[in-house]
């Protein structure tokens, strides 16, 4: 992030004119934060960047241990970044992608583009607003800053689904397990078929004694 | 009520302070009335073993089976492991049937997010799967209500036949509804022979072989909760789930009333019920009231919570809330 990028929106953060501002910023960051460079992600593709062996139990955030969080799941050959990204030159201009990643449907608000979520100083990570980077696996601490609201509700396990044992280990999702990143809004389903009506159901269909 | 029948027809002649036929008359010719006695004996006892062994195959320790209730561990262990054979035998693979027992300090609530619900279905076909229920003739437990966002929740505007490419669908909500596990359960005290209860972790159940089928049940269930199995349930093998407990999904006979008991078979051994895993908005929640760091009692806390049908005084432990 640029200096003069980062001190707008610091200024915009922090403006005096107080909560307000705070709010439109929190709409801004909104916007900012699961945009990005390549990486389409999807819940089916269990591909993980983490080795073979590692316990997906430490991505559960603090207060949460005992519940298991999957890694995020990247389309295969995307992971790690680096491997393409290395030796390239940064180039920070905010611009449309021409070239590569060109399949991935920024449309996650205004205004935002690649590296106001992707790092890029280390390719294979995320940052904060505040320049933290931060693990692929960590990403809620990235949505949770615009939508602080959802981390609180994901924490206590009323945002997003749990599996597994009501009284014991518990399996969450990530957010990117649920929503791609750089089109949140979840997509229309098809529904499965409607209850057959009483005056259609044949008692004559039934098992045979 | 059968021991007693029974064993009125297998002695037939020592009733003797009841006069036969119903007659004042005294008894003047002793052969005659013998072979009236006799006569009847025979009918009465045919029509009895015409029972045992007739149409519905029923066995005679299931005809004579006596209120869950009544059942001592041992008769329990009996009847389940007659059923595991029977369901084994019917269904070709190993069928387990479940006794387990409530958990202490445990009441079952369930939490649905309003604002997240889709209308997918998934959690009706899920459920299915789990819980054995008849394919054909068709019955679900769960039914997923489309309403207009303009009526809100309006019973009079609302359709479980809703059928578009996608869901959702612009300007409906969708609220499924299934049984409630009330506290003060109509259905329970409608019931005339008390083959169904409400355990101590709160999910009202049915015991299938004490069910007459009355369905008064499903008369006084406000929620279209129970559902009454009119023809002999038809239920693939190899989509027969086969763990199962006793009180929930084994597979049902002919003619008695089923309805949801929260995965019984599974939130007694701590998972979750079937829908709450597989929705795939998270729109359904699970877990113990009584413990104040569950999820349902967040969402008791701190969502806006409300239950369906309120001033019927059904005091259901299924809250509808709009996590958004």
């Amino acid at each position: 992030m640029p200096n003069s990028r980062r001190i707008r929106y610091f200024r915009r953060f922090f403006s005096p004119l107080g909560i307000l501002s705070i709010l439109s910023a929190g709409a801004v960051t909104g916007v900012l934060i699961v945009a990005g460079l390549g990486l389409p992600v999807r819940a089916a593709n269990p591909a993980s960047e983490e080795p073979a062996g590692h316990t997906v139990q430490s991505h559960a955030p603090p207060g949460m241990e005992g519940i298991q969080v999957p890694p995020p799941a990247f389309e295969p050959g995307l992971f790690p970044c680096s491997a393409c990204h290395a030796d390239m030159p940064v180039d920070t201009t905010p611009r449309k992608l021409k070239d590569m990643h060109t399949e991935i449907v920024l449309k996650h608000g205004p205004g935002m583009w690649c590296l106001d979520c992707h790092s890029a100083k280390n390719r294979d990570k995320l940052h904060l607003v505040d320049g933290t980077l931060i693990d692929f696996s960590k990403l809620y601490l990235l949505c949770g800053q615009c939508h602080g609201d959802k981390l609180r509700d994901w924490k206590a396990g009323v945002h997003g689904k749990r599996t597994g044992y009501w009284n014991g280990q518990k399996q969450y999702l990530l957010c990117v397990n649920c929503h791609n990143p750089h089109s949140p809004h979840f997509k229309p389903i098809k529904p499965k078929p409607a209850p057959v009506p009483p005056r259609d159901i044949q008692l004559s269909q039934g098992r045979t004694p | 009520m059968s021991k007693k029948f029974l064993s009125r027809n297998g002695a037939p002649g020592e009733d003797s302070t009841r006069p036969e036929g119903g007659s004042a008359v005294p008894e003047q010719d002793d052969a005659e009335s013998a072979s009236r006695r006799k006569f009847i004996g025979t009918t009465v006892l045919a029509a009895g073993a015409a029972m045992l062994a007739g149409p519905g195959s029923l066995a005679i320790e299931e005809f004579l089976q006596r209120n869950f209730h009544e059942l001592s561990k041992q008769d329990l262990k009996e009847i389940i492991a007659r059923l595991e054979k029977q369901y084994s035998t019917e269904y070709g693979k190993k069928v387990r049937v479940g006794d387990e027992p409530a958990m202490p300090g445990v009441l079952f609530g369930y939490g649905l997010d309003l604002s997240r619900c889709v209308g997918c279905r998934r959690c009706v076909y899920a459920c299915v799967a789990e819980n054995n229920q008849s394919r054909d003739p068709q019955i679900q437990w769960i039914r997923v209500l489309q309403m207009d966002k303009d009526k809100g929740v309006d019973l009079a505007h609302a359709t479980c036949y809703y059928d578009p490419k996608e869901v959702p669908e612009e300007g409906h909500f969708y609220m499924p509804v299934q049984c409630h596990q009330c506290r003060n359960p109509p259905c329970v005290r409608v019931c005339p022979v008390k083959a169904t209860w409400q355990e101590p972790d709160g999910i009202t159940v049915i015991d299938y072989n004490w069910c007459i089928g009355c369905r008064y049940c499903m008369a006084a269930c406000p929620y279209g909760a129970r559902h009454f199995n009119w023809g002999l349930p038809h239920l693939p093998s190899d989509e027969m789930n086969p763990e199962t407990h006793y009180l929930g999904n084994r597979p049902r006979p002919k003619g008695v009333v089923e309805k949801c008991t929260f995965c019984i078979q599974r939130t007694r051994k701590g998972r979750y019920p079937a829908c709450v895993e597989i929705c795939p908005t998270g729109s359904r929640k699970f877990g113990n009231l009584l413990d104040p760091n569950s999820e349902i009692r967040y969402i008791m806390e701190h969502k806006r919570v409300f239950i369906f049908k309120e001033q019927l005084n059904t005091q259901p432990k299924f809250y509808y809330f709009y996590g958004v």
